[in-house]
């Protein structure tokens, strides 16, 4: 009689009515608080904003063997419309991939980059981790978010100083090692990086940001914006030659960076070169 | 096995010996050009006149281990891949860094990306790999940018696409950017991250090699070891162990930050001491006593002024009760609190556990609200031993090395200072009843 049967393994121990079988059913419908129309029915976003990408979301699926690949850029991508990523940005990947929206939706509130609320201008991210904090990170976190709050409350983590995606707007948030250890303590803005800050210049950078320049990362691309920075991280180059070799070769040489390859020049120090003429190893053919 | 060739007396190697740093002092390192003229892609040549089994034998001899942290042996490693090609052959470079301190893969990504393009190409050659994926953590949009560079460039110039270089054989590689999850530096996860899913581990085995991308025969190899291949293919196994230890060959890149006069990237061979590593930084800064350190990362239990002559290769730190990890030594002086560097590193853990087993999810968070509450001036005594009980029940309990990672700042923290810890909790005996960890969130 009991629909459950015995337990995996063979035991019947156990087995007979589950609970759920011996009570009545809730009426799921009639005890939530929110209308029936909203439980039920599927909410179909308008994602006309998406139409001039749909032609580089393709472009990503074909870089991969298996279309579910090409998710994660795809999150990136759609952050480079909206600066974040919004139920109809879920809806987008999803059916450009064939996934359900749950299925996106579980990847995207993984990861840290892909943002729920709308980001400024400028994303400012600021390494409190243990090395970066001790030098100072700290402290240039709490002086940014003094320093960009407003009425006298300090900007949190996440939040925006300024209307969302308008000139001169900024997201602070606290990263985790960004892996510059030796140039910390160190703040990226829209992921590109200006090392060896304080609280003064880091002041002054987003002074800078918010009077709407554009000041030089200590290594990375000139700098643009967060919407920008998200279209490269899916993928997407500066068309335009001359605006993308620019980018390429922003500056990387930190001296921190060069410290041991400069002290080696400077002392003579080399490996051992290389022996004449080294044959690869013989193996047996198989 | 191989006879070592390292002695010391006039063959010891120089204290710095640039391999992978050569480049990096020339202007745009960075670009096809420069490395053409400092013998770029020669190696690929000669690597495409030999077979995949003789590649696997020099990287086998060369003693090569990986650079991700944990050593194992890239030779052996590319031989569990399978001979036949029933299935695609992935090669999937791993440069997702982010262990806390470590910062030597994203320099060499900026600087001289040729160099692990290069490797890409001659480590699928190896492995019967046509297609090859470079997972870059997202935050390094630099990297992405210049390997994405690099890529076009060595298509352009034959290096890569169909019949490299007239060998027949076929190269794609794709420069991948992840979302922000240190996870995804563990082998499985960044597999499953690369499939599109969330980035958690898998069960283990089946190993890469017999199920990993898509259930594909794939090998995930961290960046510096394969930028270290076309070194290797130049010079020869025996040139490589001309640096290093027996067990330990070769050059390392040393990321040397904290509390030194002149903290930077050393690249030395592998067996090089914390004290001879300070010589090249400078010192410590202002002359304020060095008080812990780590060797390889934020996971590898930390070490103290007793430890400046263990020599840090994988044998030594191991056998001084740490590990060399990622080669990034954190140095800290006297003016930082242990306890409150520990609750950092394990506010970082508990941000970024995956959640997928419970040890770790439910540990790193309970660890941090002790801790939390311990920094605070609110510990008890019992908060030691509570610590290093959950500590207990999460290494080698976890699904991965996350959490056995967690714990060793807290149990290497306690062990050599746990008078700090004490002094914690005896400020909190002089006053009120103690609150509840965890009734901080």
């Amino acid at each position: 009689m009991s629909s459950t049967g015995s337990t995996y393994g063979g035991s019947g121990v156990g087995a007979g009515d589950t609970h759920q079988a011996t009570v009545r059913d809730t009426d799921v419908l009639g005890v939530s608080p929110v209308p029936a129309e909203h439980l039920v029915a599927e909410y179909v976003e308008d994602l006309g904003v998406f139409d001039p990408i749909v032609g580089k979301a393709q472009a990503i699926i074909t870089r991969y063997p298996q279309s579910r690949s090409a998710l994660l850029p795809m999150l990136h991508l759609v952050q480079s419309v909206e600066g974040r990523v919004s139920q109809a940005g879920i809806q987008f990947c999803a059916a450009q991939l064939d996934l359900t929206a749950a299925e996106v939706s579980a990847v995207a509130t993984f990861y840290t980059m892909y943002k729920r609320k709308t980001c400024g201008e400028h994303l400012v991210s600021v390494c409190t981790n243990t090395l970066c904090a001790v030098l100072g990170g700290d402290d240039i976190y709490k002086a940014l978010g003094e320093h960009l709050g407003s009425d006298g409350k300090k900007l949190g983590h996440n939040e925006t100083a300024g209307e969302p995606g308008e000139p001169g707007s900024i997201t602070l948030e606290h990263a985790e090692c960004l892996a510059a250890c030796d140039l910390g303590p160190v703040i990226q803005v829209n992921y590109e990086f200006f090392d060896n800050q304080t609280p003064e210049s880091a002041v002054a950078l987003v002074d800078a940001l918010r009077a709407g320049e554009k000041p030089a990362p200590t290594r990375g691309a000139p700098l643009r914006d967060f919407r920008t920075a998200e279209l490269e991280l899916a993928g997407f180059w500066p068309e335009d030659e001359a605006d993308y070799r620019a980018t390429v070769d922003g500056p990387s040489a930190a001296v921190e960076t060069l410290r041991g390859a400069k002290l080696a020049e400077d002392r003579g120090w080399t490996a051992v070169p290389y022996p004449d003429d080294v044959p690869l190893p013989e193996v047996e053919k198989k | 096995m191989t006879e070592p060739t390292t002695a010391p007396g006039p063959n010891k190697p120089a204290p710095v010996t640039p391999v992978l740093t050569k480049r990096w002092l020339s202007p745009t390192s960075w670009s096809i050009k420069t490395y053409e003229q400092l013998e770029g892609y020669t190696a690929l040549r000669k690597a495409l006149g030999g077979t995949p089994e003789q590649l696997v034998e020099l990287v086998k001899a060369s003693g090569l281990r990986g650079r991700g942290g944990a050593g194992f042996p890239a030779g052996v490693k590319w031989s569990f891949m399978p001979p036949n090609e029933d299935k695609p052959h992935y090669l999937v470079i791993n440069a997702d860094e982010g262990e806390p301190g470590t910062c030597k893969d994203i320099p060499l990504m900026m600087a001289d990306p040729h160099s692990l393009i290069e490797g890409c190409v001659i480590a699928s050659y190896a492995m019967r790999s046509h297609h090859c994926f470079i997972y870059v953590r997202g935050e390094a949009l630099h990297c992405i940018r210049r390997l994405n560079a690099a890529v076009r460039e060595a298509k352009a110039a034959g290096y890569l696409g169909t019949n490299i270089l007239g060998s027949g054989f076929d190269l794609e590689i794709t420069v991948h950017a992840g979302a922000g999850a240190y996870i995804c530096g563990e082998e499985t996860a960044l597999l499953d991250s690369l499939e599109g899913r969330r980035g958690q581990p898998r069960l283990k085995p089946p190993f890469p090699a017999a199920a990993g991308l898509y259930a594909a025969p794939t090998t995930v190899n961290n960046v510096e070891t394969i930028a270290s291949v076309p070194f290797i293919v130049n010079g020869g196994s025996d040139w490589f162990r001309t640096m290093g230890t027996e067990k330990s060959p070769g050059p390392k890149i040393y990321s040397i930050s904290g509390h030194v006069t002149n903290p930077g990237q050393f690249e030395a061979p592998l067996g090089t001491t914390l004290r001879e590593l300070l010589e090249l930084a400078g010192g410590m800064k202002d002359g304020i006593p060095l008080k812990f350190w780590t060797p390889g990362g934020s996971s590898t239990p930390m070490f103290t002024a007793e430890h400046l002559d263990v020599p840090l290769d994988f044998e030594g730190a191991a056998g001084a009760g740490s590990m060399l990890g990622t080669t990034a030594v954190m140095v800290f002086n006297d003016t930082v609190s242990v306890p409150w560097a520990v609750m950092k590193w394990t506010q970082f853990y508990e941000h970024e556990s995956c959640g997928k087993c419970t040890p770790c999810r439910e540990g790193t968070y309970w660890l941090t609200g002790i801790l939390e509450r311990m920094v605070a001036g609110q510990g008890t005594p019992a908060d030691i031993e509570t610590l290093l009980d959950i500590c207990d029940n999460i290494l080698g309990r976890s699904f991965c090395a996350l959490g056995d990672g967690a714990v060793s700042p807290i149990t290497s923290g306690i062990k050599y200072f746990r008078d700090e810890f004490l002094a914690l909790c005896d400020q909190n005996a002089k006053t009120s009843a103690p609150a509840l960890a965890g009734a901080h969130s």
